[in-house]
């Protein structure tokens, strides 16, 4: 195990996000506040519970999952995309270092902000609602390994992408409209059956579900569902990575 | 040190970058690979050191295998690549440890202080490398390279766009490390380059390495120069004293053409200037040209 590599490229890692401290820790403070005023406060006033959850309280897992959603696969992808843009990618190829290695590092490191920011909000979230969290030792397991899971998945999305813009497609496309549409703001149970039907399909539903339940004991779908969803997600990602590795896709020619 | 065998490159696109390379690069020996733009000299280097991966072929670094030993081999291995690849918002500090660090070496500070020292860059430390010149760079670069205390190391075309100082502080570099038993491989389009620097020099064309020699030999062969006198006043034919020299009479009389391609032959040209001097032959103006890369490659090919 080559440890002063993946060091190094964490540390790299983190510089990178430390020169942009300010944006990475403004933008998630600020859109809480933003998404306490507007929901919180305007809808709020309207819905005053659900699940027997004040409305303000019940919207905090949803806003967390979104964010470490959202920050996951933007700097996992970001991380290795851009030394494949500028080339500076060769040094990590000719490094004695192995695949798991370089995961290790670039991976590790969006994790662990991925992680830092959704510590952030929920400290956020304090101020605007009173919470006890009724499980911290499964919201941080839940945490953990939806952060490590996508952050995966931003690796692979990295590596796939030819230009900027493609990696934004998927996040914008794909991740927050399934977010929107996965209970962070409403319980599924307020759906027409139809399409609480529909949401079953949707993976994010799981996990905001999943998530919720370590705060308040109540959820839409069964914890273990949630688990086994984000397991299954966490397999499929490294099945994957470890067949693009063994191409070498993306990386050589 | 570097035993490549039968190896072949065919890119995505089905482009054949090498065919069938045969090369071994001894210990300890400057190796130049000269060919022209497009020969395959990156191809080969990126295949060596793990950038890019070979169709078919072997490739042993001190007896491990690039691949099944991937650890073994790039540890030995430093790279100059072509390009100037650099991070933009890293400092010269930061990116010479990183690298270290990525080879799987302890931090070294008095070691990658002595680095930069040794390349000028040590009041350049704390600069971001985006304000850094090409130059400097290219220092970055090397300082990178030899960060991990390689046994071999890569310069791509190392003074493609670089200055007279910084070429001579990289040759005079180059020399240290061959002294202290590293193996250099270097590639460059200028034969004069190779001439200047290698032991041995393997040409390389098309994908194909066409010949491997002692630089001393190959130049014989195929380093013929020419040098051209322009007289002041025509001659009707070559005088008696400048007999014993290989010279042409062109121009109507009006220039002198010695050809000569060793060490040895250039040591006469003194001897010609002072035989035209006591015959009080005057002459304007002097002109040395060596055979270009593509006439080597055409005497090569024929
Ligand atoms: N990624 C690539 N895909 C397809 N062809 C390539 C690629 N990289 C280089 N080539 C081709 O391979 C040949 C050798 O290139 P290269 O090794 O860079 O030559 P050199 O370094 O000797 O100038 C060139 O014809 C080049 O166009
Ligand atoms: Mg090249």
């Amino acid at each position: 195990m080559n440890v002063y590599a993946v060091l190094a490229i964490f540390k790299f890692e983190m510089s990178r996000m430390k020169r942009t401290i300010g944006q990475s820790v403004a933008s998630p403070v600020i859109s809480t506040v933003l998404y306490f005023v507007v929901f919180g406060s305007a809808i709020g006033s309207r819905i005053t519970e659900v699940d027997g959850i004040s409305y303000g309280a019940f919207i905090v897992p949803g806003l967390v999952m979104m964010s470490v959603l959202n920050q996951s696969i933007a700097n996992a992808s970001f991380g290795i995309y851009f030394p494949r843009f500028t080339g500076t990618i060769y040094e990590v190829l000719s490094a004695p270092i192995s695949y798991i290695e370089i995961l290790l590092g670039y991976v590790g490191a969006a994790t662990f902000k991925a992680l830092f920011l959704a510590t952030l909000i929920i400290i956020t979230a304090h101020f605007f609602v009173p919470m006890d969290i009724q499980h911290p030792y499964i919201m941080v397991l839940f945490l953990i390994l939806t952060a490590i899971t996508f952050s995966l998945f931003g690796f692979l999305i990295g590596i796939w992408a030819d230009g900027f813009e493609q990696l934004q497609v998927i996040p914008l496309l794909i991740i927050t409209p399934l977010a929107f549409l996965g209970g962070s703001f409403y319980s599924i149970k307020m759906l027409p059956p139809l399409w609480q039907k529909v949401s079953m399909l949707n993976p994010v539903v799981y996990l905001i579900s999943g998530l919720r339940w370590s705060f308040y004991g109540k959820s839409d779908v069964s914890l273990e569902v949630s688990l086994w969803v984000i397991f299954t997600f966490l397999v499929v990602g490294i099945l994957i990575i470890k067949y693009v590795f063994k191409k070498g896709y993306g990386f050589k020619q | 040190m570097i035993k490549i065998s039968n190896l072949n490159k065919v890119y995505a696109g089905g482009f054949q970058a090498l065919k069938d390379i045969n090369l071994n690069i001894k210990k300890g020996e400057i190796f130049a690979l000269l060919g022209p733009n497009g020969a395959g000299k990156t191809t080969l280097i990126s295949v060596i050191c793990g950038i890019n991966n070979a169709t078919d072929g072997e490739i042993l670094i001190n007896g491990f295998n690039i691949i099944k030993d991937y650890r073994k081999t790039r540890s030995l291995i430093g790279l100059v690549p072509q390009e100037l690849t650099t991070d933009a918002f890293e400092t010269v500090w930061d990116t010479v440890n990183f690298t270290r660090g990525l080879f799987g070496l302890s931090p070294n500070h008095a070691y990658i202080e002595k680095i930069l020292k040794s390349l000028s860059l040590w009041d350049k430390k704390n600069n971001k490398l985006m304000t850094l010149s090409g130059g400097m760079k290219r220092r970055v670069l090397i300082a990178k390279a030899l960060s991990h205390e390689p046994r071999v190391l890569f310069l791509d075309e190392p003074t493609a766009g670089v200055d007279v100082e910084l070429r001579k502080d990289m040759w005079s570099m180059v020399r240290k490390l061959q002294e202290s038993g590293v193996t250099i491989i270097l590639t460059t389009h200028y034969i004069e380059e190779a001439e200047e620097m290698a032991d041995r020099i393997g040409v390389i064309n098309n994908g194909e390495i066409i010949l491997v020699e002692n630089k001393d030999l190959l130049m014989q062969k195929l380093g013929s120069k020419n040098m051209s006198i322009d007289l002041r006043a025509s001659l009707e034919n070559i005088p008696m004293e400048l007999n014993k020299f290989d010279l042409k009479l062109v121009l109507e009389g009006t220039r002198l053409i010695y050809t000569y391609n060793s060490k040895n032959e250039e040591n006469k040209i003194s001897e010609i200037f002072d035989v035209l001097n006591i015959l009080k032959i005057p002459f304007a103006d002097i002109n040395t040209n060596q055979s270009s890369l593509e006439e080597i490659f055409v005497s090569l090919v024929k």
